[in-house]
């Protein structure tokens, strides 16, 4: 967007808006009501599945039936503590190997993909390399291949190395981030200036030392919602885990509990395992909402580069 | 680039000793790094991306029999699919859902970023956060929980309904398993489209709207005739994303599969049908087939949505 303003005329148009802001709110009567019932609506819609996932995980399975409060309260008996005792005793405590599970590969996955995204980044943005606008190229054009389209080829190419049921399968196609790639090119395009890259080379700094010391503190922002997106895109994948392992003890915490579901839905053959699933799934979102929170600052400005060029 | 220059004029004793062909050397000695940042990223954009693209479609290309082993049948197995009612069928599903689902989701994110935008208080920051706090939980869990929700044994909607005097909709019916799972999707989604619009909202001068009211211009026309196309590339990648997301569906209706009991077939989108010939009756020649189908189909669809909003997106 062409800025024509400079600081001083800025500042005064905000100024100018804030006063706009009070204006309206006098002209429309009160502090815009329409807009908070309307926003209030929507936060009920948004928050509701997750309300009733923290009132279930308190219910055991008669409770989630029929509890007295209705699904959307709770039940005269509280039973977080019991149902987690039966997630450490069901199979041995299966749903925390599965947890650790989800942990190592959203984990070693996304770090990884991050760092490649990071290098590849800072390269095609402050190297003009022969082949990398036809490199780039690609890379764009991958950014519209449907990742799920891979997910067969690559169960048969991995299982031909015998690679299929270990965590290598779905650690090392985790890397693959085309997306964060791009991010981080546009990012580093306009947050490491070329002017001091020039200057730590003058000063005799290397190639690497110039990236450690000098670009990548400038990229961190960049690098926060790389790593958030990528570690977030691991821990919900459900495609690749699905095909690749066979192994219960490799599976992620959602296969697993999906696979619960599955047994539970199969009927008086299978076993009802509603309370352990709905505690189950509690507990394992925990982590993603904490680290959403309590990043709020930094990825909330990085989504938005995607979208500005 | 402006690296070229800055050497030269940093040493100028260097330079006029060595007349230009020093600088030059260095700076297309030191561009050869660029390639070595690249290249971690290069080996598994070629392993995990071109190689089962590549390995997909020779596998598509052929057929494989226990009597006669692997054998070449060209575009046998395209043909087969774009034949295949069952695929047809998954493809038309995937379309009416992309035709429904996405607007439904632009829409929701749309209008509460606008009204997310014209608030400041903290009541909008709050509802921001929770509008977008379902993209923080993994798709197969908010589906689990929906299909919980959707229960007639375990789901609030008896009891809700239950206040006006009203029976429950049966919310995993053949007939209204397709909106149930608009439902899911819009839920799981729209907060994080609303984050990128509403981020892109945020980058717009605000001067502008000081001429606009100058203007005479009420809140809805500066909503509508200003912000939205200010933000229309972000709207188009926003699009884009989705448009991707929705021809690969394949986790709602997997999960939703076991409580809403044969209202989705195996088949019922391209990603589930082609998982079930590999999976459960290892025919991962048709699969690849299939998978290589879906995705020159998502492909040539994002390509045409791009060109047709070329002038919106900026990508002239």
């Amino acid at each position: 967007m062409a800025l024509v303003t400079d600081t001083p005329q800025q500042q005064d148009a905000g100024r100018k808006t804030r006063g706009t802001a009070a204006r309206n709110r006098a002209r429309n009567g009160g502090p815009r009501i329409g807009s908070h019932i309307f926003l209030l609506m929507l936060v009920i819609y948004f928050i509701t599945p997750l309300w009733w996932l923290t009132v279930a995980s308190t219910k055991d399975t008669a409770g989630l039936f029929g509890g007295s409060g209705g699904p959307l309260w709770f039940d005269d008996g509280f039973h977080f503590f019991s149902n987690l005792q039966g997630l450490f005793e069901r199979q041995d405590g299966i749903y925390w190997r599965w947890l650790g599970n989800s942990f190592l590969y959203a984990i070693s996955g996304g770090v990884g993909a991050t760092i490649l995204a990071v290098l590849a980044g800072y390269g095609f943005a402050k190297y003009n390399f022969r082949g990398r606008a036809a490199f780039f190229g690609i890379l764009l054009g991958a950014v519209m291949v449907p990742l799920t389209a891979l997910v067969i080829p690559t169960f048969v190419l991995l299982s031909s190395v015998g690679l299929v049921n270990t965590i290598w399968a779905v650690i090392l196609p985790s890397l693959l981030s085309p997306f964060g790639v791009y991010l981080m090119r546009v990012f580093a395009q306009e947050a490491v200036p070329d002017e001091l890259l020039d200057a730590a080379r003058i000063d005799g700094a290397g190639e690497i030392r110039t990236f450690f010391q000098i670009a990548l503190p400038l990229l961190r922002p960049a690098i926060v919602t790389v790593l958030l997106l990528s570690v977030v895109g691991t821990w919900n994948n459900f495609f690749l885990p699905l095909a690749v392992l066979s192994d219960p003890l490799l599976l992620p915490v959602t296969v697993g509990l999906n696979g619960w579901q599955a047994l539970s839905n199969a009927g008086s053959g299978g076993e009802a395992l509603w309370n352990l699933i709905t505690t189950g799934a509690f507990i394992s979102i925990i982590p993603l909402i904490i680290a959403f929170l309590s990043l709020q600052k930094y990825w909330q400005g990085g989504l938005s580069l995607g979208s500005l060029k | 680039m402006a690296t070229t220059t800055a050497p030269t004029s940093s040493h100028p004793a260097e330079a006029s000793r060595q007349a230009k062909h020093r600088p030059d050397r260095n700076y297309r000695r030191r561009q050869r790094w660029g390639w070595l940042f690249v290249a971690p990223f290069a080996l598994i954009f070629l392993t995990f991306l071109i190689l089962p693209l590549v390995y997909a479609f020779r596998m598509s290309l052929f057929t494989s029999t226990l009597a006669t082993g692997n054998k070449f049948v060209g575009a046998d197995n395209y043909l087969k699919a774009f034949t295949d009612p069952i695929f047809l069928q998954g493809l038309g599903t995937v379309a009416k859902f992309a035709l429904i689902m996405i607007p439904a989701q632009m829409l929701v994110a749309l209008v509460a970023a606008l009204v997310l935008d014209n608030l400041a208080t903290w009541a909008s920051k709050f509802s921001r956060l929770m509008i977008f706090i379902p993209y923080a939980i993994p798709v197969v869990i908010g589906a689990l929980m929906w299909g919980f929700l959707y229960s007639p044994r375990f789901g609030p909607a008896s009891s809700i309904f239950g206040l006006f005097g009203l029976a429950a909709p049966e919310f995993l019916a053949q007939d209204s398993i397709f909106g149930s799972l608009v439902n899911i999707v819009t839920w799981q989604w729209a907060g994080y489209y609303m984050i990128i619009i509403y981020a892109a909202l945020r980058g717009i001068d605000p001067g502008i709207y000081e001429a606009a009211v100058l203007d005479g211009a009420s809140d809805r026309q500066i909503a509508l005739r200003i912000k939205v196309p200010m933000i229309s590339s972000s709207l188009v990648m926003v699009v884009i994303f989705a448009l991707i997301g929705t021809l690969q569906f394949f986790t709602e209706p997997q999960v939703l599969r076991g409580v809403a009991q044969g209202a989705i077939p195996v088949s019922y989108t391209p990603n589930m049908y082609a998982f079930t010939l590999a999976f459960s009756y290892s025919q991962f020649n048709y699969a690849s087939a299939i998978s290589f189908a879906l995705g020159i189909v998502v492909f040539v669809f994002s390509f045409i949505f791009l060109f047709l909003t070329r002038k919106q997106s900026g990508l002239k």
